[in-house]
């Protein structure tokens, strides 16, 4: 089978904004739903200033742990859930997310993973995203593998605090509490 | 992997170094505050990574592959007809997929209220689509070739003729934003945005080629630009006996 490069990434420049949000981006599930949570925070440079031309995706199982995809290979998961938030930063650099918590996954080592959410942030001055995970203070995450190879002076970085209606997640992409992102 | 709870993942492949540009780049001054400065700490493809939104229909409208009939009136500037197939790194089409772009209009302006070049905004110009990849990974737009622009990254700077691009692909692993670029453009050998990207080869593939068969006749010129994602790891067809040894 040929093998092809890759197209290389390139920055989404100062103006995703006409592209890319949708009006129901943010809302992995529909306003009102039973038991949706916000997710919020900061996306924040490295002298703390907010970066307000900043777009912040979401990828996460369902509740029950499952993804609505054939490369599942429990089995696809029929719940319709699209698992998928999108929000572009706003002037204080602020984005929020409304979604359900997602369920416990299975490590493939017999194993669990905590509940988590994968997350892109693309903004102008990146050339590529960077991915990062949210984990919950209020889950239990000891067991994960993912989590523990993180440093652990740095780990906080990747955990949503208790927040109002939700939690709070923030993103400071360099300097002081620089989140963890990873090479994925 | 095959593993005690009998789940076995899609893997996909590592790009060579050099495909893709650095965090940080001298060159684009808006790198300077926004690139990590600790190191990447790797990701195992796990679950959550090997899936990725499947985002169907539901998200088109009816003129989103057609950013010249998106108003009354037509839109100025030279119309183009952007073709192409978004492709995985084994050359299998990525079905299904939603591909999104935005861009200039022919003036070189962005119908954003933070884009200050004064060249005229167009009343017939969004400069946003979307479209669906086909059974055989194919997308098409029509559009409109967008123009230069200065920024003022250094002395003079000019921005290429580009159209972004977004594509999901059928992974969180195989997320992609990238520009297209037109043949030929003298405005590259300035662009430090162009010109992240270390491999040369690479680079390349970021421009679309003439497409002289596509081009209609009195209409409008049109551009192939094929998009290619990371492959999948071979392992993950091998026999169960192949692994664990």
């Amino acid at each position: 089978m040929s093998s092809l490069g890759s197209t290389p990434s390139q920055t989404v420049g100062p103006y995703l904004s006409i592209g890319l949000p949708w009006e129901d981006g943010p809302f992995v599930v529909p306003d009102g739903t039973q038991g949706a949570v916000w997710i919020r925070g900061m996306v924040s440079d490295g002298e703390g200033a907010p970066v307000p031309d900043a777009l912040v995706e979401t990828w996460q199982a369902d509740p029950s742990g499952r993804f609505d995809h054939p490369d599942d290979p429990r089995g696809r998961g029929e719940s319709g859930f699209r698992g998928f938030g999108r929000c572009p930063t706003d002037e204080r650099g602020e984005y929020g997310i409304l979604t359900l918590l997602p369920g416990i996954l299975p490590s493939g080592d017999g194993g669990d993973q905590a509940p988590h959410i994968d997350v892109s942030v693309f903004a102008r001055g990146m050339l590529s995203r960077v991915v990062t995970r949210i984990y919950f203070e209020d889950q239990d995450n000891s067991g994960d593998a993912v989590l523990a190879s993180v440093p652990e002076e740095r780990r906080a970085t990747l955990v949503a605090a208790k927040a109002g209606d939700g939690y709070r997640f923030d993103v400071r992409l360099q300097g002081e509490g620089e989140t963890v992102f990873f090479a994925v | 992997m095959a593993t005690p709870t009998g789940l076995r993942l899609p893997s996909y492949r590592q790009d060579p170094e050099g495909t893709h540009p650095p965090m940080d780049f001298a060159g684009y001054r808006s790198t300077k505050l926004r690139h990590p400065t600790q190191p990447l700490v790797l990701l195992p493809q796990m679950l959550t990574e090997v899936t990725g939104p499947l985002l169907g229909p539901g998200r088109l409208g009816e003129h989103d592959n057609d950013l010249t009939r998106q108003h009354s009136g037509e839109p100025q500037g030279q119309r183009i007809i952007v073709t192409g197939r978004l492709l995985d790194g084994d050359g299998r089409p990525i079905r299904d997929s939603l591909v999104e772009i935005w861009q200039a209009n022919a003036g070189g302006r962005y119908r954003h209220t933070g884009d200050r070049w004064p060249s005229p905004l167009d009343p017939n110009f969004d400069g946003l689509g979307r479209a669906l990849t086909d059974a055989d990974g194919r997308y098409e737009f029509t559009t409109i070739k967008p123009g230069a622009y200065p920024w003022k990254n250094h002395d003079n700077a000019w921005r290429p003729a580009h159209i972004h691009f977004s594509v999901f692909g059928a992974a969180f692993t195989q997320r992609l934003v990238t520009q297209m670029y037109f043949p030929d453009d003298p405005l590259f050998g300035q662009d430090p945005i162009f010109n992240s990207i270390p491999d040369e080869k690479a680079r390349q593939r970021m421009i679309s080629r003439f497409d002289l068969e596509r081009t209609e006749e009195q209409w409008a010129l049109a551009f192939q630009f094929d998009i290619v994602v990371r492959g999948r790891e071979q392992s993950v067809f091998e026999d169960e006996e192949d692994e664990d040894q």
